[in-house]
C-alpha cells in the first residue's frame, strides 16, 4: 500500500503504527461476540415469552386416519419439523394443541402434512380458560341460566357470557376470603386451645363453650361458601366440540373465554394485555401450568430486598474493620483472600450450610425459646423465607465487602487528612466524610450481590422456597409479616416448570414467560438501585482533579 | 532579632512555636537534621526550599499530621505556647482544634458548602443552629468567598471553582477559630489570579492567626510573609526577616536557590 505513495512523502503508513490493528480488531470482535449472545439471549426470550400471551388462531383440520375415514381436529399449531422415513421419503409434520384434556389425557397431536384433506378457519371457535385442565376449544352453544337460556346466535349472549365471568370472578374472590380468612381466623384460634389444653393452662371443659360457638360459625361459613358455590352452578355454558362432543361449563369453572378467529388485530391485542396482565397478578392454578406467577414475583422481590437489608451493614462494616482499622499484615491478607474465595464456592454449599446452620440450629433455638408451646410443629426451625434471605446475604457477601474496600481504598488521602486537620477523630472521619465520599461504590457493590441473589436458586430449594406457597410472606393478617413463611422464587418456579410438571410440552410458553418475568425483575431492582446511586452521585458529583 | 518593618503587637510571643533541635524519621529515611527555630505569633512564617527538603514534612508535625504515617520517628521537641506536642497528656485531636490546616490540593469534602465550613464544629459536638450559621458567615467572609456563596449554601462544595474551592477549604480551616493556620503549599494548584487573591487573604488573616505557609514561589514569599526558613535536604540553612533575607542572603546555598529562582 505504502509503495503506491510518492516516495518522499512526508506522511507514510509505517509498518509499525498498523501493527497494532489486528489486535484492535480481534478486542473489537470479542466485545461483539459476548454483545451479540446477550442480545440474542434476551431477544429469544422476549419474543418467545410475548409470544405466549398472544392468541393464536385456531386451525380446523380434517385429517385421514384410515381408508375413507377423517377425523376433525381443532387447535393451535405449535411447531412444525420436517421427519425423514427410514426409505427415504420426507414428511412435513405439525404439532397441535387441541386442548380439551378433560375429553381426552393427550393435549397435543402430530399430523403428517400429507393426511390433512382440509383446513380452515371458523369463525365461532372459541377458546374457553378454565379453572381445570387447561384450555378448552368448543363450538358455544347457549348459556344456560336460571332465568333462561341464551342462544349463541343472540346478540346479547357475548355481553351476557362477560357477565356471567365477571360474576363468577367476585365470587371466587368471597369464597377465597372466607376460606382464607374467615375460617382461617377461627381455626388458628381452635389451634390455640389445643394447645392451650395441652399445657395445662385450660381444662377441655373451661374452653368447651368457645369451641362449640366456632363450630358454629365454622359450620355456618361453610355453608355460606357451599351456597356461592351452588348458586354458580345454576349457570352454564354449554357448547360441542369440532368431533361433535357435548360439553358443557358450569360457571364456577369459567375464567375467560376468547374467539380468536373472528377477533382483529386490536381485540387480540387486547386480549394478549389482559392475559398478560393476569399473569401478572394472579395465584397459578394447576400444579403452576396456568394461571399467574403473583406469588412467585412477590416471593422473588420480598427475598432479594431482604437479602440487600441484611448483607448490606454486614458487608460495610466488615470492609471498614479491614481496609481502615486492621493493621495490614499476613492475618488481613489472609482474610481477604479468604473472603475472596467465599465468592467461589458453589452456591448449593451455601444452602446446605443454611439448612444446617439458619434453619436447624439457629431456627430450632429460637422454637425452643420463643415458640415452645407450638412445638413439635416448628415455627422457626423450618425452611422459611428469613434464612432464604440469611443464606443469601452470606452467599453474596463477599460481593459487597470487596466492592466496599475499593470504594474506601479510592476515597482520597486529603479529604481523611482535611477531617482529620479538623479535628475529627478516626471514627468520625470515616463516618462523615469516607463513608459518604464511598456510598456510590458501596452501592455499586449491592447492586452486584442483588444481580447475583436474585438469579440463585439452588441454595434457595434447601432453605425455603417451595412450589406452591399457601400465602404471601407479607399480607393483611397480623403479624403481617411473616419471615417464618416458605414462598415462591420465579426461578425456581422456572425450574418447576419446565422439569418438574406434567407435562412439560404445555408448559413451554409458560417457561418462556416466567424467564422473561424474571429478568425483568432483576434488571428493574438493579435499575432502581442504579437509580438511587446515581441520584447521589450527582449530589456530590466526585471532584474533577 | 533585626527589626521588621510589619507591625508585631506588644502582646505576640516571638517564640509562640518553638521547634526545638528537631529530627524527623520516615522509617529508615531521616526526613529532618536538627532543626531549631522559634515562629513569632501573629505572623506569616514562609518555609522556602526545593523539592524533597523537608518543608511539608516540618509542617505536618507542627499538628501532628505525620502520626498516621507508620514507622516514624522524632527526636527533640516542639512546643506550641510553651506546651510540648509530644507531651504524653496532649491529646492530638484537641491539638488539631489549635492548628487549621490547608492543603495544596484543594480538598472539599463531598458534602454542600454550609456543612464543608462547620464540619470542625459538627466533630466538636457543637451542633447549635445560631452557632453554627454565625460561624458560615463569619468563616466566609473571612476567606472572602461570601459574597459568591452566600445565595447557595446549600449547594455541593464541587460546584466550585479551584480558586473558591481552596477558599471554601481555608474557610473550614478556621471556622473552629484556630490559633495556627498551616499551609501547604496553597496556591500551587490554582490560577494566578486566584493566587493573587488567596495572598491577600493571608495578609488580612495574620492579625488573628499565626500562620506558617510552605511555598515554591519566591514572590509569594517576600509578598506575603513577615519571616522566612530556607530548608536544604532537611537542613534549616537559614532564618530570618524575609525582606533582609532577600536583600542579602547570607548563605551562599540561599542566594543560589534565590536567585537560581529569581533573575
Ligand atoms: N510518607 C513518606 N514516607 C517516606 N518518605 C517520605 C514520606 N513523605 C516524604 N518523604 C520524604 O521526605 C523528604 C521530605 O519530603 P517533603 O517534606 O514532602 O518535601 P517538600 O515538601 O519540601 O517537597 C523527601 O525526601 C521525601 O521523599
Ligand atoms: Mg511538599
Amino acid at each position: 500500500m505504502s509503495d503506491a505513495l510518492p516516495p518522499n512523502s512526508g506522511f507514510r503508513t509505517t509498518g509499525r503504527s498498523r501493527r497494532g490493528e489486528p489486535w484492535v480488531w480481534l478486542t473489537a470482535a470479542g466485545l461483539a461476540i459476548g454483545v451479540i449472545m446477550a442480545l440474542g439471549l434476551f431477544l429469544l426470550i422476549l419474543l418467545k415469552g410475548t409470544a405466549s400471551f398472544w392468541p393464536r388462531p385456531i386451525d380446523v383440520m380434517e385429517v385421514r386416519v384410515a381408508e375413507g375415514a377423517t377425523e376433525k381436529i381443532a387447535g393451535f399449531v405449535t411447531q412444525e419439523s420436517t421427519r425423514s422415513e427410514p426409505d427415504g421419503t420426507e414428511h412435513r409434520e405439525i404439532q397441535v394443541f387441541r386442548g380439551n384434556k378433560d375429553i381426552r389425557p393427550e393435549a397435543f397431536v402430530f399430523i403428517d402434512e400429507a393426511n390433512i384433506a382440509s383446513r380452515s378457519r371458523p369463525e365461532d371457535l372459541m377458546w374457553v380458560e378454565r379453572m381445570e385442565y387447561g384450555p378448552g376449544i368448543i363450538e358455544p352453544v347457549a348459556l344456560e341460566t336460571p332465568e333462561g337460556r341464551i342462544e349463541a346466535a343472540d346478540p346479547s349472549f357475548h355481553d351476557k357470557l362477560d357477565a356471567v365471568i365477571e360474576r363468577s370472578e367476585q365470587a371466587r374472590e368471597e369464597i377465597l376470603d372466607i376460606e382464607r380468612h374467615q375460617i382461617g381466623r377461627i381455626s388458628r384460634e381452635l389451634e390455640k386451645h389445643e394447645r392451650a389444653e395441652r399445657s395445662g393452662e385450660k381444662t377441655a371443659q373451661e374452653l368447651a363453650g368457645r369451641r362449640a360457638e366456632l363450630q358454629a360459625s365454622f359450620e355456618k361459613l361453610q355453608a355460606q361458601s357451599g351456597a356461592i358455590h351452588d348458586k354458580l352452578k345454576e349457570t352454564k355454558l354449554v357448547g360441542r366440540t369440532v368431533d361433535g362432543a357435548d360439553v358443557s361449563y358450569t360457571s364456577d369453572v369459567l375464567v375467560r373465554t376468547f374467539m380468536p378467529n373472528a377477533a382483529g388485530f386490536f381485540d387480540r391485542l387486547g386480549e394478549a394485555l389482559s392475559r398478560a396482565g393476569a399473569f401478572l397478578s394472579e395465584d397459578p392454578r394447576e400444579a403452576n401450568t396456568e394461571g399467574g406467577v403473583f406469588p412467585a414475583i412477590f416471593g422473588t422481590v420480598v427475598m432479594t430486598l431482604a437479602m440487600s437489608f441484611f448483607v448490606t451493614p454486614f458487608g460495610v462494616i466488615a470492609a471498614i474493620y479491614l481496609r481502615e482499622y486492621a493493621s495490614q499484615g499476613l492475618m488481613v491478607q489472609f482474610v481477604r483472600i479468604s473472603v475472596n474465595n467465599l465468592a467461589g464456592v458453589p452456591s448449593i454449599v451455601f444452602g446446605v450450610f443454611g439448612l444446617a446452620f439458619f434453619v436447624y440450629t439457629v431456627g430450632g433455638t429460637v422454637d425452643q425459646w420463643f415458640f415452645a408451646d407450638k412445638l413439635p410443629t416448628p415455627t422457626y426451625g423450618t425452611p422459611g423465607i428469613l434464612w432464604a434471605s440469611l443464606t443469601l446475604a452470606l452467599l453474596t457477601l463477599p460481593v459487597v465487602i470487596v466492592a466496599t474496600e475499593e470504594a474506601l481504598a479510592a476515597v482520597p488521602r486529603g479529604v481523611r487528612e482535611a477531617a482529620l486537620a479538623c479535628g475529627a477523630s478516626k471514627w468520625q472521619t470515616i463516618q462523615r466524610v469516607v463513608l459518604p465520599a464511598s456510598l456510590p461504590g458501596i452501592l455499586t457493590g449491592v447492586i452486584l450481590a442483588m444481580a447475583r441473589g436474585a438469579g440463585e436458586v439452588a441454595p434457595l430449594m434447601l432453605v425455603g422456597v417451595v412450589k406452591l406457597a399457601p400465602s404471601l410472606p407479607i399480607d393483611s393478617i397480623a403479624p403481617f409479616v411473616h419471615p417464618e413463611r416458605k414462598f415462591m422464587h420465579l426461578g425456581f418456579h422456572i425450574y418447576d416448570l419446565g422439569f418438574q410438571s406434567p407435562d412439560a410440552e404445555a408448559a413451554k410458553p409458560i417457561v418462556y414467560a416466567t424467564a422473561l418475568l424474571l429478568i425483568v425483575v432483576v434488571v428493574t431492582l438493579n435499575l432502581s438501585a442504579i437509580l438511587i446511586r446515581n441520584k447521589l452521585k450527582k449530589r456530590f458529583a466526585v471532584s474533577s482533579f | 532579632m533585626p527589626a521588621q518593618a510589619t507591625s508585631t503587637d506588644a502582646a505576640s510571643r516571638p517564640d509562640f512555636i518553638q521547634v526545638d533541635q528537631f529530627s524527623f524519621h520516615y522509617g529508615p529515611k531521616q526526613a529532618l537534621f536538627d532543626i531549631h527555630m522559634d515562629i513569632p505569633e501573629h505572623q506569616v512564617t514562609a518555609l522556602i526550599g526545593p523539592s524533597g527538603c523537608g518543608k511539608s514534612t516540618l509542617l505536618r508535625n507542627l499538628n501532628r499530621m505525620n502520626d498516621l504515617i507508620e514507622g516514624v520517628r522524632h527526636e527533640g521537641d516542639i512546643r506550641i505556647g510553651g506546651t510540648s506536642l509530644y507531651d504524653p497528656s496532649v491529646e492530638v485531636i484537641s491539638l488539631r482544634k489549635r492548628v487549621g490546616m490547608v492543603f495544596q490540593k484543594y480538598n472539599p469534602f463531598a458534602k454542600s458548602i454550609y456543612e464543608n465550613v462547620v464540619f470542625s464544629l459538627r466533630v466538636a459536638g457543637r451542633g447549635r443552629k445560631t452557632e453554627l450559621d454565625e460561624t458560615v458567615e463569619r468563616a466566609l467572609t473571612d476567606a472572602a468567598l461570601w459574597d459568591e456563596v452566600k445565595d447557595r449554601l446549600h449547594d455541593s462544595a464541587f460546584g466550585l471553582s479551584g480558586g473558591q474551592q481552596q477558599r471554601l477549604c481555608i474557610a473550614r480551616a478556621i471556622a473552629n477559630q484556630p490559633e495556627i493556620l498551616l499551609m501547604d503549599e496553597p496556591c500551587a494548584a490554582l490560577d494566578p489570579l486566584a493566587t493573587l487573591r488567596i495572598e491577600d487573604l493571608i495578609i488580612g488573616l495574620k492579625q488573628r492567626y499565626t500562620i506558617v505557609i510552605v511555598t515554591h514561589n519566591m514572590e509569594q514569599a517576600t509578598r506575603c510573609s513577615d519571616r522566612t526558613a530556607f530548608l536544604y535536604m532537611g537542613k534549616l540553612v537559614e532564618y530570618g526577616p524575609t525582606l533582609a533575607m532577600f536583600e542579602r542572603p547570607k548563605e551562599p546555598q540561599t542566594e543560589a536557590y534565590i536567585t537560581g529562582r529569581f533573575s
